[in-house]
């Protein structure tokens, strides 16, 4: 068997394609999107972009109830859009075995909260099970499939940043090709109304005890016994920490984290002097052994609900020496930016000088709030944009100064519905679409919009002007977003127009196609008036006490040469670089 | 035998390979070895930060804590600076010498900061600066930075010339292979 080093994502991609899974559908979020783009590559696997998360997982449970292993991927938010399906199929079960993976962010490392999926796990009642190395995040995804077939449920695999974007050695093994499970109708088992549900509803307990029972002895389940004065009850990335921290402490590391195997917890408590929990986010260990009626040295009040631990958080936690290190004050951040050439930068510019409020949404754009555009007032969720602009309008009575910001893909994934909202319940208000035909933030998925599928074959590309139209908005207005003068005329009118409308700016991303490579420089001309420094370019810095365009960084979208006065930024030659 | 590598930088500057051929030499060794590595938000001209550990034991948390990396492999100044509070006491840094102004300087709003080198000298102990980005140009492509930087922190880290270009033959893509040899070896001179 071969060993290769491996992204955790791309080790639960290879355990799912071992373990003979036919039908994937997700919506990208980091840090889950690597688990569905390396299954894309796969020959055997039906892998696709789902619109978002709730989709993914009703394709996900309709390929089980059809026989076939199935897996649905997502970022932690993302399981709450998926929450609907997640629950109730927690009821209905499963005919081939059916796993949701879901990558929390401890740390918001790129999104915009800590939630503790855990909870939802524990909520809709399946079992959860939490891998802490490469290796473990293919074999938990196996294991994950025989759980869900034996036990007839839904298994949740939960990730993290640290677990899915760090690379260790994996031992590969082959495909196994599984037959399909004959479909048989049952809609005792299926039609989740109250007369069944109520039923349902039982016979999930009853399983979920039998997991609990059996959890006792799973081997995912691991005790360490070392020295017994010190005893760890911990999972997923912690383990790590501890193993590093606190070397000689006896550990009891649950791969199983629900239901918890209380039997094993409650005899390791009964042999180790001092009892801890090391857990990253809320208490969820620690609540439920507490109710238990287990005692602990320490849990949460040493530690943290909020951002990510680390074996030095433990060493000082447990009165252990930390290694030495210089103290740097002064480095002044480095925030992400909106790329060179990003068609978004035209836009924002725009809104910025309109000084309009902006209701905004998820994606690269989300950038535009930090200076020097600073042109966005709020961002919550998925689609959210649309829902807070009319609630705003209805809220102030008008909606001539504000507007709804969000991309393609957001659209798409949640915002439809909210437009449909907007033209039923009389909104005068304007959406804005950045069309970029890419889902950008998370690596350049394919969604509706891009004419490609996951697998990268031509597919359908939605109108969405058109769609904007069946929905009953009258006014659609479509601009390139470097054309700033038409595009300044049109969101003043649209703004102030009484009806609603949509105007959807269009310009391909600038990282999937390339602009003429052509490098722009500042000549003479230039007064130093440091306009072009506003538009907040990567590629523009003050050398000298004047702007200057970086040539390794330009990438010759001439912008810039739209924003100067003066006609001081030209193209040398028009020479390709 | 633990060796902890940060590898910092701006986001695009080509990190990753760099890290894709230090684990891949590890494997090669038989060695343990864990990398860990920023995706998304960070990604977008963020600074970004990428953990090689390689043992002959166990490797366990895949993150290198503050006075704790062997060698810092720096793409950029301010990054080298700013991580130079994760460098072991004694341990050496490589620093590429070039300046890329973080918007917030940029805006006026903060400054960049002066002496970094000097700061580095006074703490590392050692720095070794290139200007890694002349070099790679030298050798064809200003993407080539990542392989010079790694050529020039080689002799610091386990594994012998050969292997080295074993692991660059093998993880490069073929029509850059000769750049990146010679990108290395240049590296490695400087």
């Amino acid at each position: 068997m071969d060993k290769m080093i491996m992204l955790g994502n791309e080790a639960f991609a290879r355990g799912a394609y071992e373990a003979g899974v036919k039908v994937v559908s997700s919506y990208p979020g980091t840090p889950s999107t690597e688990v569905t783009e390396t299954l894309a590559k796969t020959k055997e696997v039906h892998v696709e972009w789902a619109p978002n998360e709730k989709v993914g997982v009703e394709v996900a449970i309709g390929a089980s109830v059809g026989g076939a292993r199935s897996l649905s991927c997502m970022k932690h938010v993302g399981l709450n859009v998926a929450a609907d399906p997640f629950y109730t199929a927690a009821y209905t079960g499963v005919s081939g075995g059916c796993v949701v993976l879901v990558a929390d962010d401890n740390g918001c490392h790129s999104s915009q909260n800590e939630q503790d999926s855990r909870y939802h796990g524990r909520s809709a009642g399946v079992p959860i099970l939490e891998p802490a190395n490469a290796q473990e995040c293919k074999d938990f995804m196996m294991y994950a499939f025989e759980m869900s077939e034996k036990y007839d449920t839904v298994v949740l695999l939960r990730s993290n940043t640290r677990v899915s974007h760090s690379r260790g050695i994996v031992t590969v093994g082959e495909r196994e090709e599984r037959e399909l499970i004959p479909y048989v109708k049952d809609f005792q088992k299926r039609v989740a109304m109250p007369a069944m549900a109520i039923k349902l509803h039982v016979a999930q307990e009853k399983r979920l005890a039998q997991i609990e029972e059996d959890g006792n002895s799973f081997e995912i389940n691991k005790v360490e016994m070392n020295d017994p004065s010190i005893g760890i009850i911990t999972s997923g990335i912690c383990y790590q920490y501890v193993k590093d921290a606190l070397p000689e402490a006896s550990v009891l590391k649950l791969g199983l984290i629900n239901p918890l195997p209380k039997k094993m917890i409650h005899d390791f408590a009964s042999k180790v002097d001092k009892l801890y929990i090391i857990e990253e986010g809320d208490p969820f260990f620690e609540e439920q052994l507490k109710a238990d009626g287990i005692e602990f040295a320490g849990g949460k009040e040493l530690f943290t609900i909020q951002g990510e631990y680390s074996a030095n958080m433990i060493r000082k936690a447990f009165g252990k020496e930390i290694p030495e290190s210089v103290e740097i004050t002064d480095a002044p951040g480095r925030p992400p930016l909106l790329c060179a050439g990003c068609p978004h930068r035209g836009l924002f510019h725009i809104l910025s000088k309109l000084k309009l409020n902006v209701m905004g949404d998820i994606g690269c754009y989300t950038l535009a709030a930090l200076p020097p555009t600073s042109a966005m007032d709020a961002c919550l969720c998925m689609g959210a944009s649309i829902g807070m602009a009319h609630g705003f309008e209805k809220a102030t009575g008008s909606s001539d100064n504000t507007v709804a910001v969000l991309g393609d893909s957001t659209f798409l994934h949640s915002g439809l519905t909210g437009l449909l909202n907007m033209a039923y319940n009389g909104s005068t208000g304007t959406v804005i679409i950045l069309d970029n035909r890419i889902t950008g933030m998370t690596g350049h998925q394919q969604n509706p919009a891009s004419g490609k599928n996951a697998k990268g074959e031509e597919a359908p590309a939605v109108d969405l002007a058109e769609v904007c139209r069946a929905l009953g908005v009258k006014h659609v207005v479509e601009v390139d977003p470097f054309e700033l003068e038409e595009l300044e005329k049109i969101l003043k009118e649209e703004t102030k127009r009484d009806a609603l409308s949509v105007v959807i700016t269009k310009r391909p991303c600038a990282l999937i196609v390339k602009q003429p490579m052509t490098v722009h420089v500042i000549n003479d001309n230039c007064k130093n008036c440091k306009m072009c420094m506003k538009i907040g370019c990567p590629a523009i810095e003050e050398k000298d006490g004047r702007p200057y365009i970086l040539p390794e960084s330009c990438v010759g979208c001439g912008l810039c040469t739209k924003v100067c006065k003066f006609d001081a930024i030209e193209v040398p030659g028009k020479e390709a670089r | 035998m633990n060796t902890n590598i940060l590898i910092v930088g701006v986001g695009g500057q080509g990190t990753l390979l760099a890290s894709v051929l230090l684990g891949n030499l590890a494997l090669m060794k038989g060695y343990d070895v864990k990398l860990s590595e920023v995706h998304g938000m960070s990604q977008r001209g963020g600074s970004v930060v990428t953990h090689v550990k390689i043992s002959d034991d166990t490797v366990n948390s895949p993150l290198i804590e503050k006075g704790d990396a062997d060698v810092i492999l720096a793409f950029e100044e301010l990054e080298a600076y700013r991580w130079l509070p994760y460098l072991k006491k004694g341990g050496e840094m490589y620093v590429n010498t070039q300046q890329i102004m973080p918007m917030p300087v940029v805006l006026g709003q903060a400054k960049y900061p002066e002496d970094i080198m000097g700061t580095l000298e006074e703490n590392a102990g050692a720095v070794n600066t290139l200007d890694a980005l002349s070099i790679a140009t030298e050798c064809g492509s200003v993407k080539a930075v990542n392989v010079v930087l790694l050529g020039a922190a080689s002799k610091a880290l386990p594994f012998s010339e050969e292997e080295w270009i074993s692991v660059i033959e093998k993880f490069v893509k073929p029509k850059f292979v000769d750049l990146n040899k010679e990108a290395f070896a240049k590296g490695r001179e400087a």
